[in-house]
């Protein structure tokens, strides 16, 4: 058992990239997230793990610092809020383009513009479906309590290196800010220079020695086939995502008419309504996708041959709803309640839209 | 003829060669148009690391605009930023790598137009890279439009009527602004107009590298180039129309030699 502790969901995001081993993180403040980076300061980790910290002057610098350093090939991190998250559009792209791994946490807050600073879950496409220009996924995974957000860290960079892809974080300002028992972590030590080398050294810019070619780290390719080429690799390894790391949680499905569908805080609240709506008598289960992209389309299909309708609950104006209907492909009905604005719907209002929208009132 | 033949194949020798192609830079045919500075930069940096022999340990950020292929020329491991960005992930990898040597090489677009706010601020950490600053007074790559450090009255694509201040603005002296920065640790201006000035340019672009080894700061070094394509006028042209107009703007010579100011008149510590 690890050591226990009652925290905040952006604290453990700096204290689990400690423990994990992480070389850097580059970041800029932003509310509701910037106590990952107070956390980090106040901790030093460069004096004992030797981790970097190092506030940048914006979200775009900070997210080229991680370019730069993934680039090595240790293992490096960012973290934001949504309008923070914009910014860095134009690095992460060039990120997943380049194949580097790297992992960013993206706390939501409402927008769109400056929008709020209250939880949102209004970046759900922008996460899905790249954010930046040009053909290419983030893998995606969406914490639903703090003990996730310990727990993906780690898992964040595991995924990361297996792929050389950026994974996104998924977090809303509720998770972010929420104390909950967490089990920590023990320590573990970073990569040592030979352990980088022998995992990355194969492509990551360590100093070009006499024994092999030169490493450089690049999106660019003005060959038109070769670029085709580059897009195809790409494509191949958001396959492999599909078939090998689709995570999703099932609550009370085995039996269910109607399912509920929702991700991170909108499940926790999900939960509690499928409990009140089964002691009425209807059978309710719930379905949380944990990544995100991969998308569990999958079980939703299979789901879809036997229940009676889909419900999706997202703190937004109905984003992930597009996605289960893709899955489902007509064979039953989906429906969408939300809430915008920072707002979270209580259990009750959600249990009185799923009468309302699907079982009948 | 044949005795010439002779007589030559005994001078072309290996003890007498005093110089030749640094075996940095790849045999490969360079982009850029005749007359262009940058070739003359790149073998100047190809030479300075092989000299230093840190090809091991240097880790190069090439910028977008017509550098943005440096990659292809010199034979050690690089970075491509995206524009404007150099010097974010230059910080990015001196930071997780210190025992590297790591440059940016970038173009005034790059670090005077779109990146100022990367390089402003890289500089002002006090970064222990070497900055290289290409300064063309127009955007190469993309045809020739205006750049940041286009002359008052230039023609350009997008000043067809010459560089106006109500419209424009000033040409930006940003490497004056950088010397002004107490994390900058050596600042100069050079050019490579001719053998004297590349031997000096030469000598300022070793003695950045070698700065950078003591990490005592931000080493920057601007090179005055010409980019006779955008300026539409022939290579010999072009050389003079620079010291003409060029060099009164942006003067040659050291900014700032000395390294990170110690002082820290403002640390409310004490």
């Amino acid at each position: 058992m690890g050591e226990l502790r009652l925290m905040k969901g952006n604290e453990v995001i700096a204290e689990a990239a400690i423990r994990y081993g992480c070389d850097g993180y580059f970041g800029y403040p932003i509310t509701p997230q910037s106590e990952v980076m107070e956390s980090l300061m106040a901790a030093r980790p460069w004096e004992t793990t030797g981790m970097v910290v190092l506030q940048a002057e914006s979200e775009i610098a900070s997210i080229h610092m991680v370019y730069g350093a993934a680039g090595c090939g240790k293992r490096v991190m960012t973290s934001s809020s949504s309008p923070g998250i914009s910014l860095m559009a134009e690095g992460i792209s060039y990120i997943a383009g380049s194949e580097l791994p790297c992992v960013i946490v993206n706390v939501q807050r409402g927008g769109p513009g400056l929008g709020t600073i209250q939880p949102s879950q209004a970046d759900y496409n922008q996460a899905t479906k790249g954010g930046g220009h040009g053909d290419y996924s983030l893998l995606v995974l969406a914490p639903a309590s703090v003990q996730e957000m310990n727990d993906f860290v780690g898992l964040g960079f595991d995924l990361a290196f297996k792929y050389r892809n950026p994974v996104m974080i998924l977090a809303d300002g509720v998770i972010g800010q929420m104390m909950e028992k967490v089990e920590l972590m023990d320590q573990q030590p970073r990569w040592t220079e030979e352990q980088v080398k022998q995992i990355t050294g194969s492509w990551a810019t360590q100093g070009k020695t006499k024994d092999r070619e030169k490493h450089v780290i690049t999106s660019l390719e003005m060959d038109s086939h070769i670029m085709e080429n580059n897009n195809l690799r790409l494509q191949a390894k958001y396959q492999q995502m599909k078939d090998e790391d689709v995570r999703y949680e099932t609550i009370e499905c085995e039996d269910a008419d109607y399912i509920l569908v929702a991700f991170g805080c909108a499940a926790r609240i999900c939960q509690k309504t499928v409990q009140m709506a089964r002691a009425k008598g209807h059978k309710v289960g719930l379905l949380r996708p944990i990544t995100l992209f991969p998308f569990p389309e999958k079980v939703i299909a299979e789901m879809a041959s036997h229940v009676n309708g889909f419900l999706t609950v997202e703190f937004n104006a109905g984003q992930m709803v597009n996605d289960v209907r893709l899955a489902v492909n007509g064979k039953t009905r989906v429906e969408y309640f939300g809430r915008m604005g920072g707002i979270l719907p209580s259990p009750d209002e959600v249990e009185k839209a799923l009468y309302h929208k699907l079982i009948g009132d | 003829m044949a005795e010439i033949a002779e007589r030559l194949k005994n001078i072309i020798r290996p003890e007498n060669l005093i110089y030749g192609k640094s075996p940095l830079l790849n045999e490969v045919t360079m982009h850029y148009c005749p007359g262009c500075s940058h070739g003359v930069v790149h073998k100047i940096i190809a030479e300075v690391i092989d000299d230093m022999g840190i090809q091991d340990s240097t880790i190069g950020v090439s910028p977008v605009g017509c550098a943005v292929f440096a990659y292809n020329y010199i034979d050690i491991d690089w970075s491509e930023a995206a524009h404007g960005r150099a010097p974010a992930v230059a910080t990015g990898i001196k930071r997780i790598s210190p025992e590297k040597t790591v440059f940016t090489y970038q173009g005034d677009g790059d670090l005077a137009a779109i990146g100022t706010a990367e390089t402003m601020h890289a500089v002002n950490r006090g970064e222990n890279i070497v900055m290289i600053f290409i300064n063309n007074a127009i955007y190469g790559m993309t045809g020739g439009q205006m750049a940041p450090t286009t002359l008052l009255g230039q023609v350009t694509s997008t000043t067809p009527y010459g560089r106006n201040v109500d419209l424009n603005g000033y040409p930006l002296k940003i490497t004056e602004l950088i010397a002004q920065l107490p994390g900058a640790a050596y600042v100069t201006r050079q050019s490579v107009h001719t053998p004297a000035a590349v031997r000096k340019a030469r000598k300022a672009i070793r003695k950045a590298f070698e700065l950078s080894q003591k990490n005592i700061g931000t080493c920057f070094v601007e090179v005055v180039s010409t980019c006779n394509s955008g300026w539409k006028l022939t290579p010999v042209e072009s050389n003079d129309w620079m010291v003409k107009h060029m060099f009164p703007l942006f003067p040659l010579g050291d900014l700032k030699d000395g390294g990170k100011d110690a002082t820290e008149p403002f640390n409310i510590q004490g």
